[in-house]
């Protein structure tokens, strides 16, 4: 009887509220990339132009940095990958002791920030018998460790998803082999899982600064540091340009794995 | 070999045959835990045992009371300070939106797009951020200029600065607040409805409500998560360093200076000042487990 009488003004209160809240978060969200994106259009004066990104695009280093951390992203992913995918199998499958301990590594590089980790693969790696400080690959290794905590819960989270034992029983039965298990039944179910820990490990990796500058790398963060150093608006030009890339990247995940989980709800309605 | 035979084969045996089922059960992880060991947990250590040591190799307390020369502390302390700022003010305003997506009564859509946008900002973070703020509120930036166009303000003559400490926490907030939303949004969806609707019935009102039953319930979740945010403003290097090109008394700025030999030259006393960030994150990262383990009490309720 009150709590009808009550609801309604509460509700709506509740409601003024949030949208309070929100409109202040558009705001304090919005406003700074709004900003951006008109100041890097504002490099002629008096007009607004796009030529702060034809400079962008036209220079040979903006080419040549961003490939290079494209790459470096993709030897991580892959790196990142191989090397947590099947921890991540075992854990759940033959060893869930293993568990806390794996996690407690995984989730490590949330307590090293990567000023520390790289500091300390320098000390490390710059005296022979292991003098990779000059060497690309200690970049990578780097890499991977700041994209443990991502990878590990994408694919841990993969895994527990599906019905891990059945399906690996079920094809073992079926005379398949590990091979075949791996790479036709486990990892088919999981595409989405591996898909988010490639483009959040992407987005992490293509414009880091710390490890790159401190181990002396042609890469896309430094490259993007130095332009902020010399230029005004061409700046704001590459803010634009990797907000973009971590929507764009972010947003096609969403998508690819809405459409998965908009078929799995369609059987679920026709059932 | 003959003595354990002597003592009984049986037992020997099954020693032997537990440690290859020890080693083969642990097999598929130890590429992983070789991998973490070489990359991480030694390099880290390495700085540990530097911190003990002086230039030419012996051991030494004297890193550790370096530590404590004025501008190190300063350092410590300002880099503690915006830590806190940023995580308690990215913490009150994205649990309010985190509140007002879930028990707020807003449309399904909106919060999935809070949520995925989140995803994206607590990303973006770095240079493209510093250039992002420097674009806004810098000097020439476009809203700098559009306060004192149209109202007359002008925020550098008031004290503000976007490359000092308020300036720098503003940023922040920017990967602080995203980052609340994502960890909180959960505890949020564990408030059952029952829980308000049970104490309406009693006659509580909403502030009673709130006071006496949400937020004891979400009070370990709150301070872990603000823990959290704590840890990732003070490990922050990329925008603090694009954002004043390195001129701000911060703890990750100074560690970089020290590797890069800008400054004095001595890495025994960067390596205590990387010890030092080592041991604050890993102050954090235990409350943050030890909360997080009391704020799961309700949840398996």
């Amino acid at each position: 009887m009150s709590w009808a009488m009550t609801a309604g003004p509460a509700t709506s209160r509740r409601k003024a509220w949030s949208a309070l809240w929100l409109g202040l978060g558009a705001l304090y969200f919005f406003l700074p990339l709004l900003a951006t994106f008109l100041f890097s259009l504002r490099a002629r004066k008096g007009v607004l132009s796009f030529v702060a990104y034809a400079h962008v695009f036209s220079d040979p280093e903006f080419v040549r940095t961003f490939s290079f951390s494209l790459e470096r992203s993709l030897a991580t992913i892959v790196a990142g990958l191989a090397l947590m995918i099947p921890t991540a199998i075992w854990v759940n499958l033959r060893l869930p002791r293993a568990r806390p301990v794996i996690e407690v590594f995984a989730l490590m590089p949330f307590v090293i920030p990567p000023i520390v980790l790289v500091f300390g693969l320098i000390r490390m790696y710059s005296r022979p018998p292991l003098a990779l400080v000059t060497s690309p690959a200690l970049l990578v290794a780097g890499y991977v460790v700041l994209s443990f905590p991502y990878i590990f819960r994408a694919v841990d989270a993969g895994l527990r998803a599906i019905d891990l034992r059945v399906l690996t029983e079920a094809a073992q039965s079926l005379g398949a082999r590990w091979e075949t298990t791996l790479f036709h039944v486990v990892l088919p179910n999981i595409r989405f899982s591996l898909l988010s820990a490639a483009f959040l490990t992407f987005s992490i990796v293509v414009g880091e600064l710390t490890l790159a500058v401190m181990l002396a790398w042609p890469a896309f963060g430094p490259y993007m540091a130095l332009v902020g150093r010399d230029l005004a608006y061409e700046p704001a030009a590459l803010a634009v340009i990797s907000f973009l890339l971590t929507w764009g990247s972010l947003v096609v995940l969403q998508l690819v794995s809405r459409g998965a989980r908009g078929q799995g709800t369609t059987v679920g309605g026709v059932h | 070999m003959t003595v354990t035979g002597v003592q009984g084969g049986e037992g020997a045996r099954a020693a032997r045959l537990s440690l290859r089922g020890v080693l083969g059960r642990w097999l598929g992880v130890v590429p992983f835990l070789l991998f973490a060991a070489a990359f991480m947990v030694l390099p880290a250590a390495t700085l540990l045992v530097g911190s003990f040591q002086d230039a030419r190799g012996g051991f030494t307390l004297v890193n550790l009371v370096h530590v404590l020369r004025p501008n190190i502390l300063r350092s410590y302390l300002l880099t503690i300070e915006v830590s806190l700022v940023t995580a308690v003010g990215g913490g009150i305003f994205g649990f309010l939106l985190a509140w007002a997506v879930t028990l707020g009564g807003m449309p399904k859509a909106i919060r999935g797009f809070l949520v995925t946008f989140s995803g994206v900002a607590s990303n973006f973070a770095g240079v493209p951020l510093a250039f992002a703020f420097i674009a806004t509120l810098g000097r020439v930036g476009l809203v700098t200029t559009l306060l004192k166009s149209l109202f007359g303000i002008n925020l550098y003559d008031s004290g503000f600065n976007l490359y000092s400490f308020w300036g720098l926490s503003f940023t922040y907030l920017y990967f602080q607040l995203p980052l609340m939303v994502l960890i909180i949004t959960p505890a949020l969806d564990g408030m059952k409805r029952e829980w308000r609707e049970a104490s309406e019935n009693l006659g509580a009102r909403a502030s009673q409500y709130w006071r006496h039953v949400a937020l004891p319930i979400l009070l370990p979740s709150l301070l872990s998560s603000v823990i959290l945010l704590f840890g990732n403003a003070f490990g922050a290097y990329a925008t603090a360093y694009a954002l004043t090109g390195g001129f701000i008394n911060l703890v990750p700025i100074q560690i970089g200076a020290q590797i890069r030999g800008d400054v004095l030259h001595d890495p025994n006393l960067g390596y205590a000042l990387a010890l030092g960030m080592v041991i604050v994150m890993t102050l954090t990262i235990l409350g943050y487990a030890a909360l997080q383990r009391r704020a799961s009490r309700f949840s398996r309720a």
